[in-house]
């Protein structure tokens, strides 16, 4: 058990210390605990930054866009799984669409710049239709809509696990005895299946709400260069530019703390809600 | 296994309903499966007919592994794919051996400050340190420009270890006792008791260490000189921020078409895990619900 332990505390409690870097001015040369405290001054610079603001708008409108548009996907994906009498193909299909989980981002991304870039499979196939051509990946319009795509390309499949577990708990006899009353399928639908994987759906859907100020941030950060900052920035490739990238380590573990916190309030905050609905939440 | 048989109440569905269905179905798996099959085509193919094509290709006329040669042949990619399975090996390892002796302490009761420990763990799931503390910390670790900065920041994942301390729980009471009486040490209980039983729980989370590892570009690019970098970060380099690939990179006189370089890059990034994958799906489900349900 030590290693793991001492992982743990080097390496999540040893960093969570290092915040204290965001209520000072960091100067390399004096190190993390010599540089000057700067109290709030951190935090009164990003209230006051137009692009902070920026940053957290465009996270929060992607997450509420994948609530939309993705999270129902694996739901339905699910349940057209498991209404498959044959389960030959249904491990087939299964095991097709997990498989995009485990690509990496970077993958994902070269897949979709090759299919929708400039010169991608779409575009040539319009091109040679005699259409005209669609810039899809470096369009700042479209950013958002892509993103999503990528995401339900990537994860819908795999969301579907928690899904079908939940179908495959349904009693049979509940089924049945619904049929034998004269329910046809869409009714056993509506009164057997959806009721009983209702806990399921409201846990995900709080667990998401509670995780709102992340959506993906190296998917974000591979594509921010092709459609810029306006686009694309959210708080986590915020918090890199502004740190990695340009050296302002307190301003930026000020953001970082600043997600950290709210997001640690929001996943609380939604399981209490949680517990309210008579769910169980994520944890008693 | 064979279709299953319908139950007596379900009635037949109607014709539209199951061509729907095979619709949608065939959707899926083309989405899937139709992007994979363009890199393939296009990393096999010549230079002109990529060319001639617009960028792409679906059926190479003329298949040649000209591609793979040339990336193999010593160079950038052929010193990052040595980097990624090395980091990908033993970090896969270390993590297990963690993650394991950590999940097994926590699941028996009675270990000295279990619950605080757990607690203790559970809470940096919900409040993650944060970038550029993380950052700061492995800087003044010393550890910039070493292996081990991919490895040690990230060596337990807490969702790993709630999965595998599910599993141990799972184990009956009586194994554990039968093996006590019969003067097994904590070790030993571990090596000949459990691990044995846990063969997809360890399965699943080992490919879930090995994914990440493997897909990891990130930490690469804060932490290392690119001389250093695994697989995936020259891929983010050379295919998705489009430096395309050129003679210095892949080994001396390559003529072939950049487009079918960088495909075959991707094919390689790709290929570990469509191998170790139709191996390991099976336990997906009964692992990580085992974590799931516990937690």
């Amino acid at each position: 058990m030590l290693p793991g332990l001492a992982y743990f505390l080097l390496f999540h409690y040893g960093a969570l210390v290092g915040n204290v870097i965001a209520f000072k001015e960091y100067v390399p040369f004096d190190g993390l605990w010599g540089s000057p405290w700067t109290g709030l001054g951190n935090f009164r610079r990003m209230f006051e930054d137009t692009a902070f603001w920026d940053a957290v708008f465009n996270t929060v409108w992607i997450a509420v866009l994948q609530l939309v548009f993705y999270f129902p996907v694996p739901l339905g994906l699910a349940l057209l799984l498991h209404s498959l009498t044959r389960s030959s193909v249904r491990r087939f299909v299964q095991s097709v669409a997990y498989l995009p989980h485990f690509i990496s981002w970077v993958i994902v991304v070269a897949l979709f710049q090759q299919l929708l870039g400039d010169t991608g499979l779409l575009n040539s196939g319009l091109d040679g239709m005699g259409l005209h051509s669609v810039d899809i990946i470096g369009n700042p319009d479209a950013f958002k809509p892509l993103v999503v795509a990528q995401v339900i390309w990537k994860d819908a499949g795999w969301g579907t696990i928690i899904f079908l577990a939940a179908l495959a708990q349904v009693d049979e006899q509940q089924y049945e005895a619904a049929a034998i009353d004269g329910a046809g399928p869409w009714r056993r639908f509506w009164h057997v299946t959806l009721p009983a994987i209702r806990p399921v759906i409201v846990l995900l859907l709080i667990m998401r709400l509670g995780d709102i100020l992340s959506v993906g941030f190296e998917q974000m950060l591979l594509q921010r260069d092709a459609v810029g900052p306006e686009a694309s920035e959210i708080i986590d490739t915020f918090v890199y530019y502004q740190g990695i990238v340009g050296g302002d380590y307190g301003f930026a573990a000020a953001a970082g703390l600043f997600k950290g916190v709210v997001g640690a309030l929001l996943v609380y905050a939604a399981n209490k809600v949680a517990h309210r609905l008579g769910e169980q939440g994520v944890y008693k | 296994m064979s279709a299953q048989a319908r139950p007596g109440w379900m009635e037949k569905p109607k014709p539209v309903t199951q061509a729907a269905k095979a619709v949608a179905l065939a959707v899926v798996v083309l989405l899937v499966c139709v992007p994979f099959l363009v890199i393939v085509s296009t990393s096999l193919a010549s230079t002109e007919e990529v060319v001639d094509n617009g960028g792409w290709v679906l059926w190479p006329t003329e298949p040649s592994l000209r591609a793979y040669r040339d990336i193999l042949d010593g160079g950038i990619v052929t010193h990052a794919l040595g980097v990624s399975v090395g980091v990908t090996v033993v970090g896969t390892l270390l993590s297990l051996l963690c993650t394991v002796t950590l999940a097994y302490a926590l699941a028996r009761p009675g270990v000295l400050g279990g619950r605080p420990v757990l607690l203790l763990v559970l809470f940096t799931f919900l409040f993650p340190p944060g970038m550029i503390p993380s950052f700061l910390l492995v800087k003044e670790l010393g550890l910039l420009d070493s292996y081990a900065s991919l490895v040690l920041p990230v060596l337990v994942n807490v969702f790993n270890l709630v999965v595998l301390r599910g599993f141990f729980q799972g184990i009956p009471d009586e194994l554990y006792e039968a093996a006590r009486l019969d003067g097994a040490g904590d070790w030993r209980v571990l090596v000949s008791v459990v691990l044995p039983l846990s063969k997809a729980a360890l399965a699943v989370v080992g490919l879930f260490y090995a994914v990440a590892y493997w897909n990891s570009w990130f930490y690469a690019s804060l932490y290392l000189e690119s001389d250093h970098w695994p697989l995936q970060q020259v891929l983010r380099t050379y295919v998705v921020a489009g430096s395309g690939l050129t003679d210095a990179t892949t080994g001396e006189g390559t003529v072939t078409a950049p487009q079918t370089v960088q495909m075959a890059v991707l094919v390689i990034a790709t290929v570990p895990i469509l191998l170790i994958y139709p191996f390991l799906q099976k336990y997906f489900t009964k692992g990580v619900l085992t974590g799931a349900i516990k937690s």
